[in-house]
């Protein structure tokens, strides 16, 4: 069959600060294809499709739809050229209905008539397949249902290249079926479709070909009847880099925190965490692997005491006192007091570690201030503990007298994990320690972690950079989707393993769409 | 019976300075701004009525050519004070809150000044006029006459903005701006248009309440005093009907009678009460009010809740 070029990307390039989102990508899409943008977190995928659907407008490059140069500077123009996005988190209105939801924004001139657009809606929704109640309320749906809603926005608006960013990421495997016989008969509609998603087993089923970028780079377009997983995944994680992390062998390893079958699902029924279990040793570096969002926050938080209705057990061996007891039943602050430190969660860093007004000297207090017997604070040993914490990381701050939010980024960490080593904790939790540090503060980072390894803490560290977390960490636990999909050790496992792990989902799910998602 | 309904036609007058000061501040909210300046937009509108009629009523014309002429000021006093609230808070992004409390503060006394200017210069004779806005009950001799063409106005408004909130492609715009910006933004409304646009007509709505207290309700020279206790009122008027324009003008009835209970309930019921508990009768609409916000909160409907980015300014950069 011969394919007509619908979207042609020419050397479009984007720029946050001096950090390439995008460099230099080329990018050919068809009429009738499905076309799967793989890569890992950070590689570009979303903010070069956010560039197509018009949130965000390239640095250089030009756009071509069917042939012709296309500026597309909103979500209108791109509509305006046929193209529209359904993002991960939707943009939907949650008192109107799914109708109202779709026309709104539209001024086609015509009177508003509910029951009219009603009608409409269901005409393309049955020419699909969609199952749709136009009439019901967006906060009644399920996520299912609220995504055919932005579906079907879109193609109310006739559009006829569609993006899709990790549409099954909200997805139970039914669901995700579901879609994908919706996205097949679109595609034979002559849609074009590109679909972002991490996971292989989707890309091999789904799509026609598989374009994949690493670090901003479009690094190859395949076709998906022609490679494997494998090959897919070494395109992805790229070669090994040599980081020469310092990394002792773990000593006096013993286990300190027991998981033991932890569940977590949130108010929409979705399941964060499943049936997770591992042990955290004394003395080790235990990495969590996973793509963004897979549940990792939810773990630590569970660990922490800060999520609410979990399932299982989380039991912690007590080093001074040789006792065994369950976290689940304590609360954050006597959790904390037995020495198990959340130290950082960077996707809100300032908001849950520190307080951005406050000084260095304030913040220190924000762990201590209970401790005080008078009525007045005591100012003195904060401070002390503010100076050294400043000396020893080589914090770069005028003083301890300033608000911590004019500190850069990474200085804010090393006041934060600072402030968690002085503790003396027994189990240290850091999540991306070191996401937007430069390379000398991320080994700062990682020397803090081995040296707090060296004294028997059991340091659990959540990281993104495979290389990072193989030449640091003593175990890697991968994640996918909230379960655990394997432990590997850290000294013998490579970049592709993980990233397979990463990418694996529920396996009889996989082997129904023919094992290729192995 | 005859006292019962000398009470409703007094407290349904009494409820249209809640109604304007209500239907305002609902379309204020339904763009996602809580407006606070309500009270002091509505004296504003009292007093760029009553300077209107003032200087107009030196020039001759017919009596409704004036009260049209001086309803116009009193919207376009309130116009102003809602772009003053609007830059503030929509394009430069201050807190509603702040805001809207300094409006109040600044429309009190602007109004003061321009009111108590009025009076020294002897120039109280637009109190004349109130027989005007009384049309066309003026000369009726019964309660009736208590109903002037201002009352209707407000029910007119009222409908009017029910139907354009509910039947409208401008309604559905507008209620998807204060639930949810971003997602209107990504369809192409204009936000900030829509912002501007519901707020300044809303508090011209709201500025009229203020001319009808003075000019048609109580007519003296003193009751501009009053207005701010009474736009108060108009805002906790807009949780009591939960942020709808129908269910408001029954609302206001309810609330004009309930703040006159203190005076009218004691000859109705054949009772008397001690003077000091008037003041206390005078809080039962904010009594009412709280019970309505418990019981939306307890039964947590979703449509009954305010519009969800009530009081949140709207960044379009974050991500």
């Amino acid at each position: 069959m011969e394919k007509k070029l619908a979207l042609e990307l020419k050397g479009v390039s984007k720029y946050f600060g001096k950090l390439a989102a995008n460099k230099n990508v080329d990018l050919d899409v068809y009429r009738g294809e499905i076309l799967a943008i793989l890569g890992e977190n950070g590689c570009g995928k979303t903010t070069l499709m956010n560039m197509i659907a018009g949130i965000y407008y390239p640095d250089e490059g030009t756009i071509y739809v069917d042939g012709n140069e296309a500026v597309i500077r909103s979500p209108k123009d791109a509509f305006a050229h046929g193209i529209g996005m359904i993002h991960q988190h939707f943009k939907l209105v949650d008192v109107f209905s799914a109708a109202q939801n779709i026309i709104l924004g539209i001024n086609d001139g015509k009177r508003y008539n509910i029951s009219e657009v009603n009608a409409k809606v269901k005409t393309i929704a049955d020419k699909y397949g969609f199952v749709i109640d136009p009439a019901k309320k967006i906060h009644e749906m399920s996520v299912s249902e609220k995504q055919t809603v932005e579906i079907l926005k879109v193609l109310y608006r006739g559009a006829d290249i569609l993006i899709l960013d990790e549409p099954s990421a909200v997805l139970t495997p039914q669901e995700t079926e579901k879609l994908f016989a919706v996205l097949r008969k679109m595609r034979d509609d002559g849609k074009s479709i590109l679909i972002i998603t991490h996971k292989l087993h989707e890309v091999m089923s789904i799509s026609d070909r598989v374009a994949v970028f690493r670090k901003g780079e479009h690094i190859a377009t395949v076709n998906t009847a022609e490679t494997s997983p494998a090959q897919l995944t070494e395109m992805m994680v790229g070669k090994k880099v040599e980081l020469n992390i310092d990394r002792p062998d773990p000593e006096n390893v013993e286990g300190r925190l027991f998981v033991k079958n932890l569940s977590l699902t949130d108010t929409e029924g979705i399941k964060l965490l499943d049936d997770i279990s591992f042990v955290a040793n004394s003395g080790e570096i235990l990495g969590i692997a996973g793509i963004a969002g897979s549940g990792q926050r939810e773990l630590l938080e569970s660990i922490a005491g800060l999520s609410g209705h979990i399932e299982g057990e989380i039991i912690y061996h007590n080093p001074k006192t040789g006792e065994v007891e369950s976290l689940r039943d304590k609360n954050p602050v006597q959790i904390r007091e037995l020495g198990v430190r959340l130290s950082f969660v960077p996707e809100d860093r300032l908001g849950m570690g520190l307080v951005g007004n406050m000084d260095l000297v304030d913040n220190m207090m924000l762990r201590s201030y209970s401790k005080g017997r008078s009525l007045f604070v005591d100012r003195k040993k904060p401070k002390s503990l503010a100076e050294r914490i400043v000396k020893d990381l080589q914090v770069a701050t005028p003083g301890t007298g300033t608000p911590v939010r004019r500190l850069s980024g990474g200085n804010v960490q090393k006041v934060l994990v600072g402030r968690e080593i002085a503790a003396s904790p027994t189990v240290l939790m850091a999540a991306y320690p070191v996401r937007g540090l430069d390379i000398n503060s991320s080994y700062t980072i990682y020397n803090l972690l081995t040296e707090q390894k060296k004294k028997g803490v059991a340091v659990i560290f959540v990281g993104e950079d495979l290389d990072v977390l193989v030449e640091l960490c003593d175990r890697i636990m991968v994640i996918c989707a909230g379960k655990i999909t394997g432990v590997v050790d850290g000294r013998s496992t490579t970049k592709e393993e993980i990233g397979l792990l990463m990418t694996k989902t529920d396996t009889s799910y996989s082997d129904s769409e023919g094992g290729k998602g192995e | 019976m005859n006292i019962f309904v000398d009470y409703l036609l007094t407290a349904i007058p009494l409820g249209m300075t809640f109604l304007y000061g209500c239907v305002g501040e609902i379309l204020t909210e339904k763009a996602g701004h809580l407006n606070l300046g309500i009270p002091g937009i509505m004296c504003v509108g009292g007093a760029s009525g009553c300077l209107a009629l003032k200087y107009l009523s030196t020039l001759g014309l017919p009596a409704f050519v004036l009260v049209i002429l001086s309803i116009i000021a009193a919207f376009v006093g309130g116009i102003a004070m809602g772009l003053i609230y609007c830059f503030l808070t929509v394009t430069l992004k201050s807190n509603q809150n702040v805001t809207g409390l300094a409006m109040t503060t600044f429309g009190v006394g602007v109004t003061k000044f321009v009111m108590s200017g009025l009076a020294e210069n002897g120039g109280m004779g637009y109190l004349y006029a109130r027989d005007y806005f009384r049309y066309p009950f003026a000369q009726s001799t019964t309660s009736l006459k208590l109903c002037g063409v201002m009352v209707y106005l407000a029910v007119v408004i009222a409908l009017a903005a029910a139907f354009v909130l509910s039947r409208t492609r401008v309604g559905l715009h507008l209620r998807a701006v204060g639930e949810n910006p971003a997602t209107a933004d990504a369809v192409g409304i204009n936000v900030t248009k829509y912002k501007y646009v519901a707020t300044c007509i809303g508090s011209g709505i709201a500025a009229l309440g203020g001319l009808f207290y003075i000019m048609d309700y109580s007519g003296s020279y003193e009751a501009y005093k009053s207005i701010e206790a009474l736009g108060w009122l108009s805002v906790a008027l807009v949780i009591f009907t939960i942020w709808r324009p129908l269910v408001s003008i029954f609302g206001s009835a309810i609330f004009g009678a309930l703040y006159l209970a203190g005076s009218h309930l004691p000859t109705l019921l054949g009772v008397r009460f001690d003077m000091s508990v008037t003041p206390l009768l005078q809080l039962l609409p904010y009594i009412v009010t709280i019970i309505v916000l418990i019981v939306t909160s307890i039964r947590n409907k979703r449509e009954n809740q305010p519009p969800a980015s009530l009081g949140l300014p709207y960044f379009r950069e974050e991500r």
